[in-house]
C-alpha cells in the first residue's frame, strides 16, 4: 500500500483494469470509452435516418402537396411543420452535437493521447444512457396526443410558450422541451469528462502542442459545450414553467389565441431569442469544429506532409469558440432587437470569418507540395473543405444586416446552414467513419463502395443546397408548407422540384453508405495495426485495441503528430512515440 | 482521381458561379428608395464573394490534382511559413471587415434614424394568419386596442376600442395602400405569436413581436401591386399569412382614405 | 530553410517553452498506483477536483443565464393597452426574514465542512504514509455540516411556506417567480451537496477505502464552499436588485 514511484516504462495505471464479462457489461452498462463511442455512434446513425425520413416526407410534400401517401395519407400544413421542427431537432442535437464529440471522441481521444480510458468511466456510461433517455423521450413526442410540435427547431416563443398556438403544442412541446433539458445534462457530463481527460491523462511527453488537431478541437468543443449548454437548460425550464405554471418569462401581455385572452403578463419574447441563440451558436460550433480536426488530421495524413501551421491552427480553433460566443445576435437582426446592438454583433460576425479562413488556406497549404493518396478517408476530407468554403462564403451576405434584412428567414439561409452543418459536419463523420472503422471493427471498409458513395454524395448535396441560394435570393421564405398561397413564388416550383428529385437520389445514395459499414463489419477485408501508415497513438495498437487500449504499456511521446516524409527518417512517417532522435533537424 | 476531383469540384464551382451572375432567380424588382443602396451592396458583395469563392475552389481543384502521388514526386516536409500566415489572416481580416464596415451605412440609414414628420402612418398588426392595417384618420391618433374587443365577425379583427374619441376616424383594412414617393412610418405589432412583415420589392423585413411597437419606416418608388409574405414561423398557416401592399400616386391615396372614412361614418 | 514557425520536431527537445513551468507543458506526471490498477490516491484526488471545477463552470452558467434573464425581466417595460405606453410591471418582493438565519447556517456549515475536509485529508495522509488510520474520536464535523445543510433546506422550505401563506406562488409576479426558481434550483444543487456528504459518512460501512472517503470529502468540500458562495450571490442579488 506504499507509494511507488513511477516506473516511467508505464505499466501503474493500466496494470489490473480488468477486462469486463458478461454481455450486459461488455456491451450494455460498459465503462469501456470505446464501447461507448460506438454506442454513441449508432444512436447517431439511427438519428440520421429519422431525420433524412423526415426530410423526404418534407420535400414530397413541396413539391406535390396535395400528395396521397401510402400509410401517412395527405400531410395537412401542421404536418410538414412538424416534419420540420423534428428534422431539424433530431439532426443538430442527436446526429450533429452527438456523433463527432460523444462519438469519435470518445472512441478515438483517450487512445490519441495515451490514456487507458477516459477520466471518469462511470460518469462516461451514464452520459450515454442518459443521452439515450432524452432520444427516448423526443421519440415519445410524436406519439402523444397532438403529436410532436410545430414550433421549429428554434423553438421561438410565445408560439412555443402557449399550449393553444397550433397543434402538437400541448403534451408534445412538452416532451420536447424536457428531451433537451435531459440531453442538455447529458452533453455537460460528457463535456466535463472530455477536459478532465485532456487536461489530466496525456501520456508522458504528450504536451499540449504535441496533441494531434482531433484533440484540440475535441477539448475546444467540450470548452463551448461546457459553458452553453447550462444556458440551454435554463431557458429550456423557463419556457417550460411558462407554458405550464403560468408564470411570464416570455409571453407578454394581451395576447389573444382562438378568441381568448391570454392571461400571461409582462414577459419577453426576444429573452427566448437572446438565450437561445446564445447557446445557439456556439452549438453550431460544436457541430463543426470535430469535423475540422478530423479534417487537418487526414489532410496531413494523406498528403504525407505536416499539417500546414499547427500553432495557428489551434489559435484558429480558439479564436472560433471565443468569438463563437459573442455572435449570437447576428440570429436577431430584424427581430427588434436594438440596431446598434445588431451592428456590433455583425462586426464580430465577420471578424469570425477570419480564423475560418485561416483554416481553409492551412488545408491547401497542408496539400500542395504533397503526395496525395486518395483512399476514401481522404476523399471526404477534401469534399469537406470544397463544403465548408461554400457553406462559409454565404455567412458574408447574412453577417451584413442591410443584406440580411432580404435574406433572413429565407431559402438562403436554409443553403447556408445546411452546406455548412448537413453536409460538411456530415462530411467529416463520413470521413472519420472511413478513417477508424479498420481501428474499430479491424477490417476495412470497401473502397469501391465508399468511392460511388462519396461522388453520389459530393454531387448530390451540392445539387439540393447550391439551388437554395438561388430560392433565398428570390424571397422564397423558409418553413413554408407549399409555395400555392404566394405568387411570386410560383415561377420557383420548378427549382424547388429539381431540389427535391435529387434530394431523393443523393439520400438513397446514402444506403451504399450503411451496406457498407454492415457488411464490412463481418465480411471487409482485415486490418493491420496501420492501414494508413499514420503517425499518431491509436495506429500503434492492435485493430481492435485491447480492453485497456496499451495492454499495460502506457506509451511515452518523443514527436509531434504529423512527423511525415520527414528528411532522412526511414520511412515516410515517424509515428509518435518512435524514438526520440528520429526526427533530425529538417532545417 | 486527382484529376477527377479537379473536374468536379471546378464544374460545380463554374455551374454554381454561373447562376449566380445571370440572375436567372433574381429578387423581385426594386421598388423603394432605401432598397437601390441595398441592391448596389448586394452587387459589391457577390463580387467579393464570387472571387474569394472562385479562387478557394479552383485552387482546391488544383491542388488536389497537382499534388497527388506519383513516382518521382517528392514532399517539401515543411510545417508551415508564418510570413504567409500573418500575411493572408490580415488580409482577410481587412476584406471581411471592410466590406462590413463600408456597408453599415446602409443599415444606419434605414434603422438608426426615425420616419420623418411628414410619413405616411399605417400601424400593422400580424395575427395568426392575416394581416391588417390601421390607418388614423383626420385627427393623426392611433384608438386604443382593447384585446378583449377582438372579434372578427364584427369587423373589430384588431379589438379597437370605440370608446376611446380617436378610434372614431380610425380605418382598418387588410391590403395596405400606402401613395407613391412619400415615406411610410410603419408600426408593426403583433397580436399572438410573433410574425414577420416581408415585403421583397420593398427590400423591407422586419419582426412583429408581441408585447412591443415597432416603427420602421420605409419610401415606395413606383406605383403597383406588391406582395406581402409572412417571415417568422407563426403556426400552421404560416405559409398562407400573405398580404398585398398598393402603391398608388398621392392623389388616389387622399380619395381612397376620403372614400374608407366616408363609409365609417356611415 | 530555415522558419520562423519551429515545427514541433524542434519543441521536442527543449522542455521549456519561453520560461513557463514544465507543469504546463508537460502532462501532470503521475505516481505508481496502489497495484489494483487505479491511479494512486493524489492523483484520484487532483484529477476529481479537476473535475468538479470543470463542473462547477457549468453550474455557473446556468446561474448566469438566470441572472440575466432576471435583470432584463426587471428592467424591460412591456406594452399596456390601457394606458397606450411602455410600463414596466415588475412588483419588488419583501424577502423572508428566515433567509438571514438560512445565510448564517450555511456560512457555519462552509466551516465545519473544511474542519472535516482537513481531518479527513489528515488521516488518509497518515494512513498513507504509515499505514495505519489514526481515527480518534473527534468531533463529527461530516456528520454535522450535513446536518446544517439539511437545516438551510428545511430554513428555505420555511420561507416558501411563508410566502404561499401570503398568496405570493410561483407564476404570482415575476419577481416572485424568479425568487421561487433561484432559491429552488440552488435549493436542488444543495441537496446533492448533502446527499454527497451522506455517502461520505458510510464509506466505512460500506467497506470502501479510506482514500476514496478522502477524496469524496474534498470534492465535496469544494462544491460546498461553491455553494457557500452561489447562495451568498444569489441572496445579494434578490436583495439588491429588488
Amino acid at each position: 500500500m506504499d507509494a511507488q514511484p513511477n516506473a516511467a516504462h508505464g505499466h501503474t495505471e493500466a496494470h489490473a483494469h480488468a477486462a469486463p464479462t458478461g454481455f450486459i457489461r461488455k456491451y450494455i452498462f460498459s465503462l469501456d470509452h470505446k464501447v461507448i463511442g460506438i454506442q454513441y455512434f449508432f444512436l447517431a446513425l439511427v438519428s440520421v435516418f429519422i431525420g433524412m425520413a423526415l426530410s423526404v416526407l418534407m420535400r414530397i410534400h413541396l413539391i406535390w402537396p396535395e400528395a396521397n401517401l401510402p400509410f401517412f395519407g395527405h400531410l395537412k400544413p401542421e404536418t410538414y411543420l412538424t416534419l420540420l421542427t423534428m428534422h431539424g431537432t433530431f439532426m443538430v442535437f442527436f446526429v450533429l452535437t452527438t456523433a463527432p464529440q460523444s462519438g469519435f471522441g470518445n472512441y478515438v481521444l483517450p487512445i490519441q493521447i495515451g490514456a487507458p480510458d477516459m477520466a471518469f468511466p462511470v460518469l462516461n456510461m451514464l452520459s450515454f444512457w442518459t443521452t439515450f433517455v432524452a432520444f427516448v423521450v423526443m421519440v415519445a413526442a410524436f406519439f402523444v396526443e397532438g403529436g410532436a410540435p410545430l414550433h421549429g427547431w428554434t423553438g421561438y416563443a410565445p408560439l412555443s410558450a402557449l399550449q393553444s398556438a397550433g397543434p402538437g403544442e400541448g403534451l408534445g412541446a412538452d416532451l420536447w422541451i424536457i428531451s433537451i433539458a435531459i440531453f442538455c445534462a447529458a452533453s455537460l457530463m460528457g463535456a466535463l469528462n472530455f477536459i478532465t481527460t485532456i487536461l489530466d491523462l496525456r501520456a508522458k511527453g504528450m504536451t499540449l502542442m504535441r496533441l494531434p488537431l482531433t484533440c484540440w478541437t475535441w477539448f475546444v468543443t467540450a470548452m463551448l459545450g461546457l459553458l452553453a449548454f447550462g444556458v440551454l437548460l435554463s431557458a429550456g425550464i423557463l419556457l417550460l414553467l411558462d407554458r405550464n405554471v403560468g408564470t411570464s418569462f416570455f409571453v407578454p401581455a394581451g395576447l389573444v389565441l382562438s378568441g381568448t385572452v391570454v392571461k400571461h403578463n409582462g414577459g419577453s419574447p426576444l429573452l427566448w431569442q437572446h438565450l437561445f441563440w446564445f447557446f445557439g451558436h456556439p452549438e453550431v460550433y460544436i457541430a463543426i469544429l470535430p469535423g475540422m480536426g478530423v479534417a487537418s488530421q487526414l489532410l496531413s495524413t494523406f498528403s504525407r506532409k505536416p499539417i500546414f501551421g499547427y500553432r495557428a491552427m489551434v489559435y484558429a480553433i480558439l479564436g472560433i469558440a471565443i468569438l463563437g460566443f459573442l455572435v449570437w445576435g447576428h440570429h436577431m437582426f430584424v427581430s427588434g432587437m436594438s440596431p446598434y446592438l445588431g451592428f456590433s454583433f455583425s462586426i464580430m460576425t465577420m471578424a469570425i470569418g477570419v480564423p475560418s479562413a485561416i483554416k481553409t488556406f492551412n488545408w491547401l497549404g497542408t496539400m500542395w507540395g504533397g503526395r496525395i493518396r486518395f483512399q476514401s478517408p481522404m476523399l471526404f476530407a477534401i469534399g469537406f473543405v470544397s463544403l465548408f468554403v461554400s457553406g462559409g462564403l454565404s455567412g458574408p451576405f447574412l453577417a451584413q444586416p442591410a443584406l440580411d434584412i432580404q435574406l433572413h428567414d429565407t431559402y438562403f439561409v436554409v443553403a447556408h446552414f445546411h452546406l455548412i452543418m448537413g453536409v460538411a459536419a456530415i462530411f467529416g463523420i463520413f470521413a472519420g467513419t472511413y478513417y477508424w472503422f479498420p481501428k474499430m471493427f479491424g477490417r476495412m471498409m470497401n473502397e469501391r463502395l465508399a468511392q460511388i458513395h462519396f461522388f453520389f454524395s459530393f454531387i448530390g448535396t451540392y445539387a439540393i443546397f447550391m439551388p437554395m441560394h438561388y430560392l433565398g435570393m428570390a424571397g422564397h421564405p423558409r418553413r413554408y408548407s407549399q409555395l400555392s398561397e404566394v405568387s411570386y413564388l410560383h415561377g420557383l416550383m420548378p427549382l424547388q422540384k429539381f431540389i427535391s428529385i435529387v434530394a431523393f437520389i443523393t439520400i438513397a445514395a446514402q444506403v451504399i453508405f450503411v451496406f457498407n459499414l454492415f457488411w464490412s463489419m463481418f465480411k471487409g477485408k482485415k486490418a493491420g495495426d496501420n492501414p494508413w501508415e499514420a503517425t499518431t497513438l491509436e495506429w500503434t495498437v492492435p485493430s481492435p485495441p485491447p480492453h485497456d487500449n496499451f495492454a499495460g504499456k502506457i506509451p511515452v511521446v518523443n514527436h509531434g503528430p504529423y512527423e511525415y516524409s520527414v528528411p532522412g527518417a526511414p520511412k515516410d512517417y515517424v509515428m509518435q512515440t518512435d524514438p526520440a532522435g528520429a526526427v533530425t533537424a529538417a532545417h | 482521381m486527382g484529376l477527377v476531383l479537379l473536374v468536379v469540384v471546378w464544374l460545380i464551382t463554374l455551374i454554381s458561379t454561373y447562376y449566380f451572375a445571370v440572375d436567372k432567380w433574381h429578387m423581385l424588382p426594386l421598388a423603394s428608395r432605401h432598397g437601390a443602396a441595398m441592391d448596389s451592396w448586394f452587387h459589391v458583395t457577390y463580387i467579393v464573394v464570387g472571387v474569394v469563392f472562385l479562387a478557394a475552389q479552383l485552387a482546391l481543384g488544383y491542388v488536389v490534382w497537382k499534388s497527388r502521388d506519383r513516382s518521382g514526386a517528392r514532399v517539401t516536409y515543411s510545417h508551415g511559413n508564418t510570413k504567409l500566415e500573418v500575411l493572408w489572416t490580415v488580409l482577410t481580416a481587412i476584406i471581411f471587415v471592410g466590406l462590413n464596415l463600408a456597408g453599415s451605412s446602409i443599415w444606419a440609414e434605414s434603422r438608426f434614424q426615425g420616419a420623418g414628420t411628414n410619413a405616411v402612418q399605417v400601424e400593422v398588426t400580424g395575427l395568426q394568419f392575416a394581416w391588417y392595417f390601421r390607418y388614423p384618420g383626420p385627427d393623426g391618433k392611433f384608438g386604443r386596442i382593447k384585446p378583449e374587443l377582438i372579434d372578427a365577425s364584427v369587423n373589430n379583427a384588431v379589438g379597437i376600442d370605440d370608446a376611446d374619441p380617436a378610434s372614431k376616424d380610425d380605418i382598418t383594412v387588410g391590403t395596405l395602400v400606402l401613395p407613391v414617393n412619400r415615406e411610410a412610418e410603419l408600426t408593426l405589432r403583433s397580436q399572438d405569436v410573433i410574425h414577420s412583415l416581408f415585403i421583397p420589392a420593398m427590400r423591407f423585413k422586419q419582426d412583429a413581436v408581441p408585447g412591443l411597437m415597432i416603427h420602421m419606416h420605409f419610401t415606395p418608388t413606383k406605383t403597383g401591386e406588391y406582395e406581402i409574405a409572412c417571415a417568422e414561423l407563426c403556426g400552421l398557416g404560416h405559409y398562407k399569412m400573405h398580404g398585398m401592399l398598393r402603391v398608388v400616386s398621392q392623389d388616389e391615396y387622399d380619395k381612397w382614405i376620403a372614400q374608407r372614412e366616408a363609409e365609417k361614418q356611415q | 530553410m530555415a522558419t520562423v514557425l519551429r515545427d514541433s520536431s524542434v519543441l521536442d527537445r527543449e522542455p521549456k517553452l519561453g520560461g513557463r513551468g514544465p507543469d504546463i507543458v508537460e502532462p501532470p506526471a503521475r505516481r505508481g498506483g496502489d497495484g489494483d490498477g487505479a491511479p494512486h490516491y493524489r492523483d484520484r484526488r487532483r484529477r476529481y477536483r479537476l473535475g468538479m471545477i470543470v463542473g462547477m463552470a457549468a453550474i455557473v452558467m446556468f446561474f448566469v443565464s438566470l441572472t440575466s434573464a432576471y435583470v432584463v425581466r426587471q428592467g424591460m417595460p412591456n406594452w399596456d393597452y390601457k394606458t397606450q405606453r411602455y410600463v414596466n410591471d415588475w412588483v419588488s418582493l419583501k424577502v423572508p426574514g428566515i433567509l438571514w438565519i438560512n445565510t448564517l447556517l450555511l456560512l457555519l456549515s462552509s466551516l465545519t465542512m473544511e474542519l472535516a475536509r482537513r481531518r479527513t485529508i489528515e488521516r488518509a495522509n497518515t494512513a498513507q504514509q504509515f499505514g495505519i488510520d489514526n481515527e480518534l474520536k473527534t468531533t463529527p464535523w461530516l456528520g454535522i455540516t450535513a446536518i446544517l445543510g439539511i437545516g438551510f433546506i428545511a430554513g428555505q422550505a420555511i420561507a416558501w411556506k411563508d410566502l404561499t401563506a401570503q398568496g405570493i406562488f410561483f407564476s404570482t409576479n415575476p419577481s416572485s417567480s424568479f425568487f421561487y426558481l433561484l432559491t429552488i434550483s440552488h435549493g436542488l444543487h444543495l441537496l446533492g451537496g448533502v446527499l454527497a456528504l451522506l455517502y461520505a459518512s458510510v464509506t466505512t460501512v460500506l467497506k470502501r477505502p479510506l482514500e476514496t472517503k478522502a477524496v469524496v470529502v474534498d470534492v465535496t468540500a469544494l462544491y460546498w464552499h461553491f455553494m457557500d458562495g452561489l447562495w451568498i450571490y444569489i441572496f445579494a442579488l434578490l436583495l439588491i436588485m429588488k
